[in-house]
């Protein structure tokens, strides 16, 4: 078929899955992961070539193509194509999706290896790279949306992995409704859109919005509709709810879906519809600010939590909350350019915590760890160099991403923004190396019947985590601050037009040091705290929250915010549903259905009086019958 | 003229003896008097250029089914007689439907038939050759399936008649 | 011989059929007026004939009467069969279909 090299990418994953979901219990273990990780590194392959294909040219510097597959929907003059696109944006997206997939299938291949449902396991995370390939290739909204229910669906497959367990499979429920809501806000933005500019592809509505067609306050109500969903899906304030709550699923999962990819599919939506957020600034300034409170609110609860993988994950969403004031506040790439080394460090860091919990048989509370240095030649230090990554060290990539977007954020006019970003640059600092310290250093508070079978993880699973600390250290090197010149930042010169950075004003160089500045200052104060008090002077953390039990209770539960919704949002629904269930289910229609049966009977009982069961009242009817038939006729 | 006559005699013996055969209550009596019946119609038929109609009748319904009856007739012998029905609605109300039915298709005949007044015997006779090179060419489908349908009883009125087993 | 008059007279015996179907206590006699009607039809038929269709009248006559003799043949052993059962003949004792 006459189909470029970027069409294909989506068919192996999903060929995979559909192979894995009918045949997996059935293969061998090996053959399963063989199969999964090969249709992953057959997209990711396929990624490379599309990318290294791209020619030169059009507004971007690099061209944009589009193949149509087919005519998707098609009803009067709305019309759905089944189209895909490849630009330097997708290309970005795809490498991360299949490079980190392939990393995290050959991880999985070692940590579920004792499952007992490894076939639906790997289908499932097959069928997951499948409809996020899908998504960042999607030629317009509709199609994109598709690949958005997918990566949903899938996410309420893996994380409720474990479905016996009540836990798990109420935390897969959750965030598949919670996601819902963001949907239904998803949704209807593209209605808003397809009512204004009569199309959902991206160039079309592109250039809607250039030529006016476009009034700006739709433009701001559907730019807002559309966060609405990416909120959701990314797990920003009020629908975050979801993400902690998913760490019950495998930690694979955790780190493929509800860290490297899933999740920033809010943030790539908002960088593929730039033009949309440009010409409606007021929205673009309500993401920033959603996003820049998420980032430190999200910090502060991940500063007590206990439990390994919920620090990771309050982690992810105060990141993920960079992203998007990065995004809102014009730096597209930006943005992009933090979810492309979040993708290596978080994973990173999620697959370490793996590893952790494999070496303590489960183990998942930092305050029955401690000293796992000695025992995890391998783990540890990556971690480390994950934690180091993420809290912005300077010559790791966290560093040159979050610079990038505090730049831009400061230099968009939004001061304030970039002090809370400032503040919780601080935040992360503390609480990764509060994680590191606790768990890796000083006294061991390990379980005994743990600390028997402490082992450092097969390299089928420490392999992977070397390649992610690589890139960790590495990928910040693709986008130099600006402040070193124009050309340094390749990255963005990638990206280009497709996902600029808009120029909405610029720091001077001495201002673009003092912030360099300033962030590694952060990011050196939360390191230096946290030592004093995890590693210096282990008792202070007790009797600080000894001494305000209140606002350590508050942090601890997220400031009460699920309690909230289920009390204010949750509970009455559940006591209409089953009022309704009584009143109308109940008395009305099953009331009905009874009466109905039993008219049924009563009929019956009526005419079988005609029933005697003597031939002659039958010779009587027949008669009868005759004679009034002929009577009919001769009338 | 003579064929009038004959017709006339015949068919009020066969209404005659079909009348009696209502009005009397002995089965033996009933039978013999349809015998009569059956046979002043072969007559009819016969006066109908329908030879070989006329032919089968008396051979098969006079003869062969009354036959039938007779015997089934010897075997139940329901010379006790028979207590009178405590249900008399039928009684009543079927012949009065009847009547209605007579009157309402009498009518019809009447006003039908009366006015053109045509012989019913006219026309060439339906010779018994031709009777049975149409039964062989066009209707030879029904004629095959009658001979299944023959079987069948035969075999019906044979397994119903068997004598029980002890035990079955 | 009027047409009339013939299928006057099959009419006549339809009737007294009927009749007799319904004064008839005993399941035997029931069955001789059924033998009465299906005669009158035949008489019909053939009275209602004109010309070649008379061959054709014939041949239904045939048709009706094999048909009426295999009926004969199985209901007179079912009466039989019910005789022996019940010992009785009479309609009005045959009522378990009752519903």
């Amino acid at each position: 078929m006459m189909m470029p090299a970027y069409a294909w990418i989506p068919l192996a994953p999903a060929l995979g899955a559909l192979t894995l979901f009918l045949l997996g219990r059935r293969l061998a273990r090996k053959t399963v992961s063989i199969l999964a990780s090969t249709s992953v590194a057959i997209s990711l392959a396929l990624s490379l070539l599309a990318t290294l294909r791209l020619p030169p040219g059009g507004t971007s510097g690099l061209q944009t193509q589009t193949h149509r597959l087919m005519t998707w929907l098609s009803a009067g003059s709305f019309q759905v194509e089944a189209a895909l696109r490849f630009d330097a944006l997708s290309a970005v997206m795809v490498l991360i999706v299949s490079g980190i997939g392939l990393i995290i299938h050959v991880y999985s291949a070692g940590y579920m290896s004792r499952d007992r449902d490894y076939g639906r396991y790997f289908a499932g995370l097959n069928l997951f790279t499948f409809a996020m390939l899908l998504l960042v290739l999607a030629d317009n909204l509709v199609l994109m949306f598709v690949g958005w229910e997918g990566v949903g669906l899938c996410s309420y497959l893996l994380i409720g992995f474990w479905f016996e367990k009540p836990s798990a499979a109420a935390a897969g429920k959750k965030a598949f409704l919670v996601n819902r809501i963001g949907d239904a806000g998803f949704v209807l933005g593209i209605l808003v859109l397809l009512s204004a500019a009569g199309t959902t592809s991206f160039a079309g509505i592109a250039e809607a919005v250039s030529n006016g067609r476009i009034a700006p306050a739709m433009a701001g109500l559907a730019a807002l509709l559309l966060f609405v969903g990416a909120a959701g899906k990314s797990a920003q304030i009020p629908l975050h709810i979801w993400l902690p709550d998913a760490m019950e699923g495998p930690t694979p999962v955790s780190a493929l879906i509800h860290a490297a990819t899933m999740v920033t599919a809010g943030v790539y939506m908002i960088a593929r519809m730039n033009v949309l957020y440009a010409f409606a600034p007021g929205a673009g300034r309500i993401v920033a600010v959603v996003g820049a409170l998420t980032a430190v609110y999200a910090g502060t609860i991940a500063l007590v939590q206990n439990d390994i993988k919920r620090v990771l994950a309050y982690s992810t969403i105060s990141q993920l909350g960079y992203m998007f004031l990065g995004c809102g506040v014009g730096a597209y790439a930006a943005g992009i350019f933090h979810l492309f080394t979040h993708a290596f460090f978080k994973s990173l860091l999620f697959l370490a915590a793996g590893s952790v919990i494999h070496a303590l048989s489960g183990e998942q509370d930092i305050r029955r760890m401690g000293g796992l240095r000695k025992h995890l030649p391998i783990t540890a230090p990556v971690f480390f160099i994950g934690a180091l990554a993420i809290a912005g060290v300077p010559f790791l990539s966290g560093f040159f991403s979050k610079d990038a977007i505090l730049v831009s954020a400061f230099a968009a006019g939004f001061p304030f923004l970039g002090i809370l970003g400032l503040a919780g640059a601080v935040l992360t600092a503390f609480y990764m190396f509060r994680l590191v310290f606790l768990a890796f250093f000083g006294e061991e508070r390990i379980s005994p019947e743990n600390k028997a079978h402490v082992h450092e993880s097969p390299s089928i699973m420490t392999g992977p985590l070397v390649v992610l600390a690589a890139g960790s250290i590495l990928a910040g090197y693709l986008g130099l601050p600006i402040v070193l010149g124009e050309k340094a930042n390749l990255f963005f010169r990638f990206l280009g037009l497709v996902a600029p950075v808009l120029d909405k004003g610029h720091l001077g160089p001495a201002a673009e040091w003092g912030l360099i500045l300033a962030s590694a200052a952060s990011a050196a104060f939360g390191i230096g705290l946290a030592y004093l008090l995890y590693i210096r002077n282990t008792a202070l953390p007790g009797r600080w929250a000894a001494r305000r039990p209140g606002l350590h209770k508050l942090l601890l539960h997220g400031y009460y915010v699920d309690e909230f919704y289920d009390a204010a949002i949750v509970a009455p629904l559940v006591r209409g549903s089953e009022s309704v269930y009584r009143r109308f289910d109940l008395e009305v229609i099953d009331a009905s259905l009874d009466g109905a049966a039993k008219a049924a009977g009563v009929f019956g009982k009526a005419a079988a009086i005609l029933q005697t069961g003597w031939v002659k009242d039958y010779a009587l009817a027949f008669v009868l019958g005759l004679t009034l038939l002929v009577g009919a006729l001769l009338v | 003229m003579t064929a009038d006559i004959v017709f006339w005699i015949l068919a009020a013996v066969s209404a005659g003896a079909a009348a009696a055969m209502v009005l009397l209550k002995n089965p033996g009596h009933n039978a013999l008097l349809l015998v009569l019946c059956f046979s002043s119609l072969g007559g009819i038929f016969g006066l109908l250029q329908a030879p070989f109609a006329a032919a089968i009748q008396v051979l098969v319904y006079a003869g062969a089914i009354m036959v039938l009856f007779i015997f089934v007739i010897m075997m139940v012998d329901p010379r006790a007689g028979i207590p009178p029905e405590k249900i008399k609605r039928a009684k009543i109300l079927g012949p009065a439907i009847a009547l209605v039915l007579f009157f309402e298709l009498g009518t019809a005949v009447w006003t039908l038939f009366e006015a053109n007044a045509a012989p019913a015997d006219a026309g060439p006779a339906g010779s018994p050759t031709e009777v049975g090179r149409r039964l062989f060419t066009e209707y030879v489908y029904p004629f095959e399936i009658t001979s299944v349908l023959i079987l069948a009883a035969l075999v019906g009125a044979i397994v119903l008649g068997k004598k029980e087993k002890a035990g079955s | 011989m009027t047409t009339a008059a013939v299928v006057g007279l099959s009419l006549v015996l339809f009737v007294l059929g009927v009749v007799a179907f319904f004064v008839k206590k005993d399941l035997l006699t029931q069955f001789m007026a059924v033998e009465i009607m299906l005669n009158a039809a035949n008489l019909a038929f053939l009275g209602l004939a004109r010309g070649t269709d008379r061959l054709d009248a014939q041949v239904i006559i045939f048709l009706v009467m094999t048909v009426a003799a295999a009926e004969a043949a199985v209901g007179l052993a079912i009466v039989l069969l019910v005789f022996r059962r019940k010992k009785s003949i009479r309609t009005e004792d045959f009522r378990t279909l009752r519903g």
